[in-house]
């Protein structure tokens, strides 16, 4: 056994041990009060389990959790293991974030948009990309024929990134930018608009999400093997550790997994797991865990089992927090902090009777809530139909209006902390969570796991699974088997122009005329020798590329010639 | 008449789209059904899509996007099956296609296109009965 191994299986012990027995006043009601009346009412005592196959009881009383369970597994708000908050006064100093994600078609759109949004007071800037963008193809593969502008904006070159921050000022926004295997790329180009600007990288200030590892897992969006991501992933954390102290370099994203079939804790454990690669990533580069950690931040799923992913988001501050101080050495309280932004569950939503949708957003998102997060996005109503419409977006932001200023549900912080159920389902989600991290520790890591395909398998038969209990009838779906209506009528849906693609293939043209193409080959000549030199850094390569105007895809392909491509391993 | 020789699937996503949670259910469905399921992999072009579903002669191609590019990708499929003057593998699709959509595809001869929330027995259905018309035209042309 190797070190790294004794730590989750010690850890592990150190739980289990923990573990309150079975209440005396428990069984004696059970045998004395529920069975009788179930005889007597003819009612059936069923079995029942949640989405990670977590056994319920019908009730829960405080023997359930540990008798010492207190102040040192729960503290107080902004308190070490911040199992109640990162946050001493949580959302009584502060709402969270209402960050609603959506793309816009051309560069011009998005300047508007972003402008708009500006002008309203927000300061916060999200933005989409388009899916040939996110592959890292230019606007004139062949690849990207009808996906220009759909999802999101297309950014071919540095041109596009000009267009979209046309007239705004990058010191005084920050940025999130939500792509992954092109996200050094896309930096690069929001560094270069920046110095275009005369705003030093120093007051630069943003995120992309880089979480490479929930690609092979659960998006599937990559462009090489992991190892050469990652490389690039670490290049991003030493650079702006040093360079851009103010920008987000890694959103370690559980929503994705979730999507694709997981389990709550499945969710939890592979991306705190995937999280534990990266400080361990920084720790080998020689950053000291205390500078780096504190720019890393989450993003959770909230699907519609609600106590099941209160305790999950309560479970991962304290993994977080636990393991970041005892495994990796974290001395300073912000390095062990997890903070997160929710989004409700997509797949909870049904094409069937879809104004239904909007209370079960509602339902998540009061999870996400109580689950202490620091920013929310709401999924609309109509998007098991297609792309949101602008009326169903406004009904998602009013949810969380509602919630935020109706409701006194923010007036408390941890409203359910104490409940016995919860408490005790936050213990049950925890030790699940350590017993896969032990797992993928056996397997050599979350890199080996996923290479192997351990992962995705454990996800497509948990997906499976859910799939065939819903044909069964054992899990219900309002609408879809159970209430089922007959002859719905259709609702209104967004429909996607396309003159994005005609504007994006114009520029681009335009930009092969006037770029110096003696500068393009040097740079890309320069970015492919420093490639193959594992100890350099790509950065002040890659900025050198996108000033050169070289696109997205000739300076993906340099990665793509040196690296090679990847072949996902056998899952069906 | 699938005796010897079950029914053959070939699942694709032929364009820049990763929601495969739906692809990997179905491959497990289709194989408990008997079925002969092959998956075509992340990204691959309408082209190799065709190529693979010919080199392997399935009986059925199935489609999913969830990206809003099925007019587009699955209309390629279907036009280079066509050039290549094959009627013998049937096309169905699915993913998010709104209703409007639905008789575009049909045009094409793309059936079932079928959205979130459709029970696996529906689908399997469907298969079947699109692989039957599609061996009886293999076992015609001899």
């Amino acid at each position: 056994m190797t070190r790294r191994d004794t730590y989750w299986s010690t850890k592990l012990a150190e739980i289990s041990s923990r573990r309150p027995t079975a209440g005396k006043k428990y069984e004696e009601w059970n045998k004395n009060v529920l069975s009788p009346w179930n005889r007597q009412t003819g009612s059936k005592e069923d079995d029942r389990e949640n989405t990670s196959g977590i056994p319920v009881k019908p009730v829960y009383r405080a023997e359930d959790v540990p008798a010492d369970y207190g102040d040192r597994d729960l503290g107080m708000p902004g308190e070490y293991p911040f199992t109640r908050g990162v946050y001493p006064n949580m959302y009584r100093g502060r709402l969270w974030t209402m960050r609603m994600f959506s793309g816009f078609g051309t560069p011009e759109d998005t300047n508007r948009r972003l402008k708009y949004l500006i002008s309203h007071g927000e300061s916060g800037l999200s933005i989409a990309f388009d899916m040939p963008t996110l592959y890292g193809y230019d606007c004139d593969n062949k690849r990207a024929e009808g996906e220009v502008g759909k999802c999101g904006v297309n950014v071919t070159s540095l041109r596009d990134m000009e267009v979209i921050f046309d007239g705004i000022d990058l010191s005084s926004v920050s940025t999130s930018m939500t792509i992954n295997a092109p996200a050094i790329i896309l930096l690069a180009m929001y560094l270069a608009v920046a110095r275009k600007q005369g705003v030093p990288f120093s007051k630069v200030s943003g995120t992309v999400q880089a979480d490479i590892l929930k690609e092979y897992i659960a998006q599937k969006e990559w462009m090489y093997p992991p190892e050469a991501h990652l490389r690039m992933i670490r290049d991003m954390m030493v650079y702006c550790t040093r360079n851009v102290p103010k920008w987000n370099y890694i959103s370690i994203s559980g929503y994705h997994i979730r999507e694709a079939g997981s389990s709550a804790v499945q969710e939890l454990a592979f991306t705190l797991a995937d999280g534990f690669h990266y400080v361990q990533m920084g720790k080998e580069a020689g950053l000291n865990v205390d500078d780096f950690a504190p720019r890393l931040s989450f993003f959770f799923n909230s699907s519609i089992n609600f106590f099941e992913e209160v305790a999950k988001l309560r479970a991962a501050r304290r993994i977080w927090a636990t393991v970041m101080k005892e495994k990796f050495g974290a001395k300073s309280e912000k390095a062990m902090l997890l903070r997160f932004h929710t989004q409700t569950s997509g797949y909870s939503l049904t094409w069937q009777q879809p104004l239904n949708n909007v209370i079960r957003t509602t339902i998540e998102a009061m999870a996400a809530v109580m689950g202490g997060t620091q920013s929310l996005h709401t999924n609309s109503y109509d998007e098991a139909w297609a792309l949101p419409s602008e009326k169903a977006v406004k009904i998602a932001l009013r949810t969380q209006q509602v919630i935020a200023e109706e409701t006194g549900i923010p007036d408390v912080i941890d409203p359910l902390g104490g409940s016995y159920y919860l408490e005790w389902l936050t213990n049950e989600v925890e030790e699940r969570a350590y017993r896969y991290f032990d797992q993928i520790e056996k397997l050599g890591g979350i890199l080996e796991a996923v290479k192997k395909g351990y992962i995705q398998k454990e996800i497509a038969q948990t997906s499976y699974r859910r799939q065939t209990r819903i044909e069964e009838g054992k899990e219900i779906m309002v609408g879809v088997n159970k209430y089922v209506e007959e002859g719905e009528t259709p609702i209104r849906i967004l429909r996607v122009s396309r003159k994005a693609q005609k504007t994006q293939l114009d520029r681009l043209t335009a930009l092969k005329g006037f770029r110096n193409e003696s500068d393009v080959r040097k740079s890309l000549e320069k970015l492919e020798a420093s490639m193959h030199n594992p100890s350099e850094n790509l950065m002040p390569h890659i900025l050198q590329a996108v000033e050169s105007y070289c696109t997205l895809e000739e300076i993906s392909n340099v990665g793509r010639k040196v690296f090679g491509g990847w072949k996902e391993p056998v899952i069906v | 008449m699938f005796k010897d020789k079950p029914v053959k699937v070939l699942l694709a996503k032929p364009g820049i789209d990763g929601h495969d949670r739906g692809m990997f259910v179905l491959a497990r469905a289709f194989r408990d059904a008997g079925m002969d399921v092959l998956y075509a992999g992340l990204l691959p072009t309408p082209q190799e899509v065709v190529d693979t579903a010919v080199n392997e002669d399935v009986d059925v191609i199935a489609l999913s996007l969830l990206n809003g590019a099925h007019l587009t990708a699955f209309k390629k499929v279907s036009d280079l099956l066509r050039k290549k003057g094959i009627d013998d593998i049937a096309i169905v699709g699915g993913g998010t296609i709104p209703d409007t959509d639905k008789p575009k595809l049909e045009k094409l001869g793309i059936s079932g296109n079928y959205g979130p929330g459709t029970p696996l027995s529906v689908i399997i259905d469907h298969v079947t009965k699109r692989a039957t018309e599609s061996r009886k035209k293999k076992m015609g042309s001899g």
